[in-house]
């Protein structure tokens, strides 16, 4: 018999009801996210069935989605500043959360953000747990060593009443990186290669497991950045085992254990890992010293080059062509040095501390080319609060880029910050589908490296140009 | 939710593969709080331009639409958010099932969950499908096949719970509850607590 993979560990530790030929597994959840958008049709179906929420205090809550970025500071302004049927979706959640006793980070808490920004914040995501939410970036939290992954409203309503989901065992994916990233290559470009590797079909069906050397040099938020973008390779979650900087990273959190509790679960957490001789039912490899800065050209993330090089050639598929077309851009051309509109450095995907700081030390003593507008959304308030305490706010807003409050802002466009028709945007966000950002927007997604170069060059840029002078 | 035995439809087809859940429906349509009149937004930006006026040339906007129930799409259906709105403006609009070579995982589940048959066929249906749009086909989730106006007929996966419920128009959530005790057991009885 062979080992186990972490996935398998994680999977196994939850079972209520083993999984039969008829019916499929009952999985206990551990912690389950909610926001504004994805939630208000399950709280509606408790109403109408007159049902509670099971563990509110395994419930967390925030607004991000449809939450406007710039300041609310009483509730009073929300109409002022948010679309009337977004200002009312908020009130939603906060009628709702009320009602069926669910703390929420809200307006007025230093902890309110990006739900996959403040659960790794609050220490509340943690290895071997159960993670669910509404929205498809759940994978992100796989990065502590967590099984986490999307689900639908009506999945919500069954772990708000059951605090359980119904699920059938998927398959798993090994990924072993192999090789020492270059100077101007980040995290976001080995997930965008592996996307362009594996397509945006590659990982239906599958849990994909990140293995390799590289990973013990990337901090936690950067390995949130490649388990965030695992579910655009089509895969649910993406998981890597905890080390010596998960604990680092968790000790201390406010929700995460202290004491005697801490030292019981480093010991169940070291057991993670998976086993030497764990099976997997696919295995992927991807060589990350070969890598340059990568940039998206089409409309999925699959659709992915190197910066320096051209765009793919014309294969005739309808599919690519509707692609080129909407995205204005020619099979066989760079484009590099496109002129650009719009930068914007943010969202679930890039928008934490390393992101920021990165930013704001390439883009000091430079300014945002005139033809740009930067847009710059830290993650959550309390990376907005330590970014201003390093005075990283005046080195963008002097630079001539905007500085926000945290939320999902320009990467979904349904908040009011949007790119406008037939504009160009470098996104260190994650999905460059037609319209993401925005009706008529087209998105290019990139680093923060790439994201910065580019904004200040007013096009297309490489990174490791702007290092150079 | 309907129950759904059997669905005999033309097909409406889309050619496109990885058709992601922000065309199905764009992000701006989901500050609703009810499910009430999403299909009007169902593929928005692609069935309308700017000016609101329906594109001529788009599938949605055909001579044929009405009583059609089955969308035939590329490959990788669904892909991208797992906002349930996708399905839900769907269902809304008159499909009951969509067929494709592959449909995203997300995608899937909240299909399942909404009287909409994810219908996964091998290639060659898949083509044929693509080819001659607008043909009759019978999706039967008894038998989990689809059938052809030729008589050809492909097996489609759908586990039998799920196969079940839509059968049934049973939502999934009864089945969990009636678990209560063995969650409370769950609960009780593991040897850590998040």
């Amino acid at each position: 018999m062979s080992g186990k993979s972490l996935f398998e560990k994680v999977w196994d530790e939850h079972i209520v009801v083993p999984e039969t030929d008829d019916a499929p597994a009952v999985l206990y959840i551990d912690l389950h996210l909610i926001h504004e958008v994805t939630t208000p049709q399950a709280f509606a179906l408790l109403k109408d069935q007159q049902l509670s929420v099971r563990r509110p205090d395994l419930t967390l809550a925030t607004m991000d989605h449809s939450t406007p970025t710039v300041p609310v500071t009483t509730l009073k302004d929300l109409e002022v500043v948010a679309e009337a049927p977004a200002a009312a979706q908020i009130r939603a959640m906060i009628d709702n959360c009320e009602h069926f006793g669910i703390e929420l980070y809200g307006f007025g808490s230093e902890y309110r953000g990006i739900v996959h920004v403040i659960g790794p914040e609050l220490g509340a995501t943690q290895p071997g747990k159960t993670i669910v939410c509404g929205d498809s970036h759940t994978s992100t939290h796989g990065a502590f060593g967590a099984l986490a992954f999307g689900i639908g409203s009506t999945e919500a309503a069954h772990v708000l009443v059951t605090q359980c989901l119904l699920q059938r065992k998927p398959k798993i994916m090994a990924v072993t990186i192999d090789g020492a990233l270059q100077t101007g290559v980040s995290a976001k470009d080995v997930i965008l290669a592996l996307i362009g590797q594996i397509g945006v079909e590659g990982g239906v069906g599958h849990v994909i497991e990140y293995l390799g050397n590289p990973l013990a040099g990337l901090n936690m938020e950067q390995r949130m950045t490649i388990c965030n973008m695992t579910i655009e390779g089509g895969a649910r979650a993406g998981m890597m085992a905890p080390d010596a900087i998960t604990l680092e990273y968790l000790a201390g959190r406010p929700q995460a254990p202290a004491g005697a509790d801490w030292d019981a679960a480093v010991e169940r957490w070291r057991k993670l890992p998976s086993d030497p001789d764990a099976r997997f039912d696919r295995e992927v490899s991807l060589d990350a010293s070969r890598l340059e800065p990568m940039i998206t050209f089409g409309t999925n993330p699959g659709m992915v080059i190197p910066v320096t090089q051209p765009v793919p050639t014309d294969t005739g598929d309808p599919s690519f062509r509707k692609a080129l077309d909407y995205m204005q851009v020619e099979a066989g051309k760079p484009i590099l040095g496109k002129a650009i509109d719009i930068v914007f450095i943010g969202s679930c995907t890039n928008s934490r501390m390393t992101d920021l700081r990165q930013a704001a030390e390439m883009i000091k003593g430079h300014k945002v080319a005139d033809s740009v507008r930067m847009l710059v959304v830290p993650g959550s308030q309390s990376i907005k609060a330590e970014a201003e305490a390093e005075g990283l706010d005046e080195i963008f807003i002097s630079a001539g880029a905007e500085w926000r409050e945290s939320g999902c802002s320009m990467c979904l466009g349904m908040n009011g910050d949007v790119v406008g028709r037939g504009q160009l945007a470098v996104s260190t966000s994650n999905r460059n589908f037609e319209g993401r950002q925005g009706v008529g927007a087209r998105t290019v997604l990139a680093s923060p490296a790439t994201a910065v170069a580019s904004a200040i060059s007013g096009t297309i840029a490489d990174p490791r140009e702007l290092n150079r002078h | 939710m309907e129950k759904i035995i059997r669905i005999e439809s033309k097909t409406l087809v889309l050619p496109l593969d990885d058709v992601d859940t922000d065309q199905i429906i764009p992000a701006r349509f989901l500050t609703t709080t009810t499910r009430d009149g999403i299909g009007n937004a169902l593929f928005a930006d692609w069935r309308y331009d700017a000016n609101g006026e329906p594109n001529a040339d788009f599938v949605l906007n055909g001579p044929d639409v009405a009583g059609c129930e089955v969308l035939v799409a590329g490959r990788n259906f669904g892909c991208g958010s797992s906002r349930e709105h996708a399905p839900w403006a769907l269902v809304d609009f008159g499909i009951r099932a969509v067929v494709s070579t592959a449909i995203a995982d997300i995608f899937r589940n909240n299909s399942l969950k909404n009287g909409l048959v994810p219908v996964i066929v091998d290639a060659d249906t898949h083509q044929y499908l693509l080819d001659n749009p607008g043909i009759t086909v019978i999706v039967d989730v008894k038998q989990r096949t689809l059938s052809l106006p030729d008589g050809r007929t492909a097996t489609f996966p759908i586990d039998g719970f799920s196969r079940h419920c839509i059968m049934n128009g049973i939502d999934q959530l009864g089945f969990l509850r009636q678990q209560e005790a063995a969650i409370a057991d769950f609960e009780t009885n593991r040897p850590w607590t998040p």
